[in-house]
């Protein structure tokens, strides 16, 4: 099975605190540690395994400058067999449309049966993996947690809904499908697994390779855009005890006796 | 602002969604004298019965009737929303597991902008909305543009908007099964097979009065027992978040949020949870939230009735300890 995988890097959110800059236009960069997104890592484990049981390739793409390479390189040390970086200056400004029409392009030069991104990522959208499967008229089932695969023609997925329930579906492939944390263990990288792939060329697809005409993605394609960021008004929020552990402490047991939270 | 605007209202079992009345304060936020279309797909009696109650709330209610539509499958429905709305409207649907699946293919689809999970509508001028939104978690919130002037589908965050009881509408029932289905029903890529319900856990963490939620902060599985410790001197059961079941620490029975369990106990002990919207969507009835976490401008700060800013790896057996010396 050729499958694509679909990764960003992000902000690492259980590394750092992200907070706004000073005049609003960006969150603080100085200092913030990167990773791939959390949710891509489960789609990148899961088409190893995939590819392990099957036969086939996996292969990693992400939408992005030069730096972005790095996380396409880890996920290959984790065991992917390709890796692409889809870069042009004409894809800075891009909405999540923007982002799918990119993959679209690159999708079309292959012959992959199986695409999977990550359920969300940094910005919360969960947009480009139904977009992509929209633009492609292929199928396509969000938040999966479980896989399993029946034969060259179709797939078994459980779907994450309310209440902990799992919703089934066959579907027919090629299909695009969102990957839900949990659906496996991601195996644990090594340096000597990142050694082993420093040094591997990773092929750069602009939109000159993907025949993309520059004012269709972009910031000038792009219906969405984002003027500031800013923390909200804090409202009512919660009132933080202070003082010595002990003290606060002291304060809490006496709030929780008086609530009923000690029996 | 010209544009019909229309919302998708979700029913599970002849129950109309919560989502359905927040819609219209939604999209009244962008025009205080819009009339919503609320769009209903379903399957004979239980639908008629879900567009009665629903015609009472919306100035007009489009409905899609077919057996198949018995349960809601996106990549069914996406095609027959194609087909009956117009270009260059508004749609509104929820943004939960259903239009998650379904929305963003919709807004390609209807070829319309996609404005994903707002949390808050701020103007509408020149052909574009001002919307609030939220990323990283929740750490951090954005204003953004959406040009609406080719349509667009926005999903909304659950629970953001105020519902609207006025049942001011009274609207009418229009089928549009047949312009829907026109050509006929193919039995279609993706087949929905069956419900597989969650298991049940040795703990019915729904039912509790007081819980000790354990989240990422926790760090390692071994420190789960100092978390165990303190429910056991509280008289509480453990519940946790999302990342603690991903890592296999405890069951899923035990997850509390909108895809794990809806919990309403009386007293909550946040600890290392940073509290995203979908944890947060888990917890009904008004408890008191106490949240402790080492991370200032965690979202549960806002959630919270009480907060203590400490490393809870510290901060959790010096409480145990106390409880339990009180208790003798």
């Amino acid at each position: 099975m050729e499958i694509l995988v679909c990764v960003k890097r992000v902000p690492d959110t259980s590394e750092n605190e992200i907070e706004v800059n000073r005049d609003g236009t960006d969150i603080e960069r100085d200092d913030l540690v990167y990773s791939v997104n959390e949710w891509d890592n489960y789609a990148v484990e899961e088409a190893i395994q995939i590819r392990d049981k099957v036969g086939g390739n996996v292969t990693v793409v992400t939408v992005g400058e030069e730096e972005d390479e790095e996380i396409v390189r880890r996920e290959m040390a984790m065991g992917a067999d390709n890796g692409v970086l889809l870069s042009d200056d004409a894809f800075n400004g891009s909405d999540g449309k923007g982002i799918a029409a990119v993959l679209k392009a690159e999708v079309e030069k292959g012959k992959y049966d199986l695409i999977l991104t990550g359920a969300q990522s940094d910005k919360g959208a969960g947009q480009v993996g139904g977009m992509l499967a929209a633009m492609l008229d292929w199928p396509y089932a969000s938040l999966v947690n479980l896989l399993e695969v029946i034969d060259d023609k179709k797939i078994i997925v459980g779907r994450e809904i309310a209440g902990g329930n799992q919703e089934m579906n066959e579907i027919d492939l090629p299909c695009v499908l969102s990957i839900q944390t949990g659906i496996n263990e991601p195996r644990y990288v090594g340096i000597r697994g990142i050694r082993k792939v420093a040094s591997l060329e990773i092929p750069v697809h602009t939109s000159g390779d993907l025949g993309i005409a520059a004012d269709a993605v972009g910031e000038s394609g792009a219906r969405i855009k984002r003027l500031d960021y800013f923390v909200p008004d804090p409202g009512e929020g919660a009132e933080i005890l202070e003082g010595s552990t002990d003290e606060i402490v002291d304060k809490l047991v006496e709030l929780l006796k008086a609530k009923g939270g000690i029996k | 602002m010209a544009q019909q605007v229309f919302a998708y209202v979700i029913h599970k079992n002849g129950v109309v969604d919560d989502t359905a009345l927040e819609m219209i304060t939604a999209a009244g936020r962008l025009n205080s004298d819009v009339s919503v279309t609320a769009v209903i797909a379903g399957s004979g009696a239980e639908l008629d019965g879900v567009c009665k109650v629903v015609a009472s709330s919306f100035s007009e209610v489009w409905k899609i009737d077919n057996e198949a539509l018995a349960y809601i499958n996106a990549e069914m429905i996406r095609p027959m929303l194609t087909r009956i709305l117009p270009k260059e409207g508004i749609v509104l649907i929820p943004h939960e597991h259903f239009g998650m699946d379904m929305a963003p293919g919709l807004s390609v689809k209807l070829d319309a902008a996609y404005l994903p999970d707002a949390v808050d509508f701020e103007s509408i001028e020149d052909g574009k909305i001002k919307a609030v939104r939220e990323e990283y978690g929740g750490q951090v919130s954005t204003h953004v543009l959406c040009d609406i002037s080719q349509g667009a589908v926005i999903t909304i965050r659950p629970g953001s908007f105020k519902a609207d009881e006025s049942k001011s509408a009274g609207g009418n029932i229009v089928d549009k099964t047949a312009e829907a289905i026109e050509g006929g029903l193919s039995e279609g890529v993706r087949r929905f097979l069956e419900i597989v319900e969650a298991e049940v856990g040795d703990v019915d963490i729904t039912k509790s009065d007081i819980l000790v939620s354990v989240g990422r902060g926790i760090e390692d599985e071994d420190n789960l027992e100092m978390v165990f410790d303190l429910a056991k001197a509280m008289g509480a059961d453990v519940s946790c978040s999302r990342p603690i079941v991903d890592a296999k620490w405890l069951e899923k029975s035990r997850q509390v949020g909108t895809s794990g369990k809806i919990v309403k106990p009386k007293v909550y002990m946040a600890l290392g949870i940073s509290g995203s919207f979908q944890h947060l969507g888990g917890l009904k009835g008004a408890p008191f939230v106490v949240a402790v976490n080492k991370n200032p401008k965690a979202p549960i700060f806002q959630a919270a009735d009480v907060g203590v800013v400490d490393d809870i790896l510290d901060f959790v057996p010096e409480l145990t300890d106390r409880i339990n010396e009180i208790k003798g």
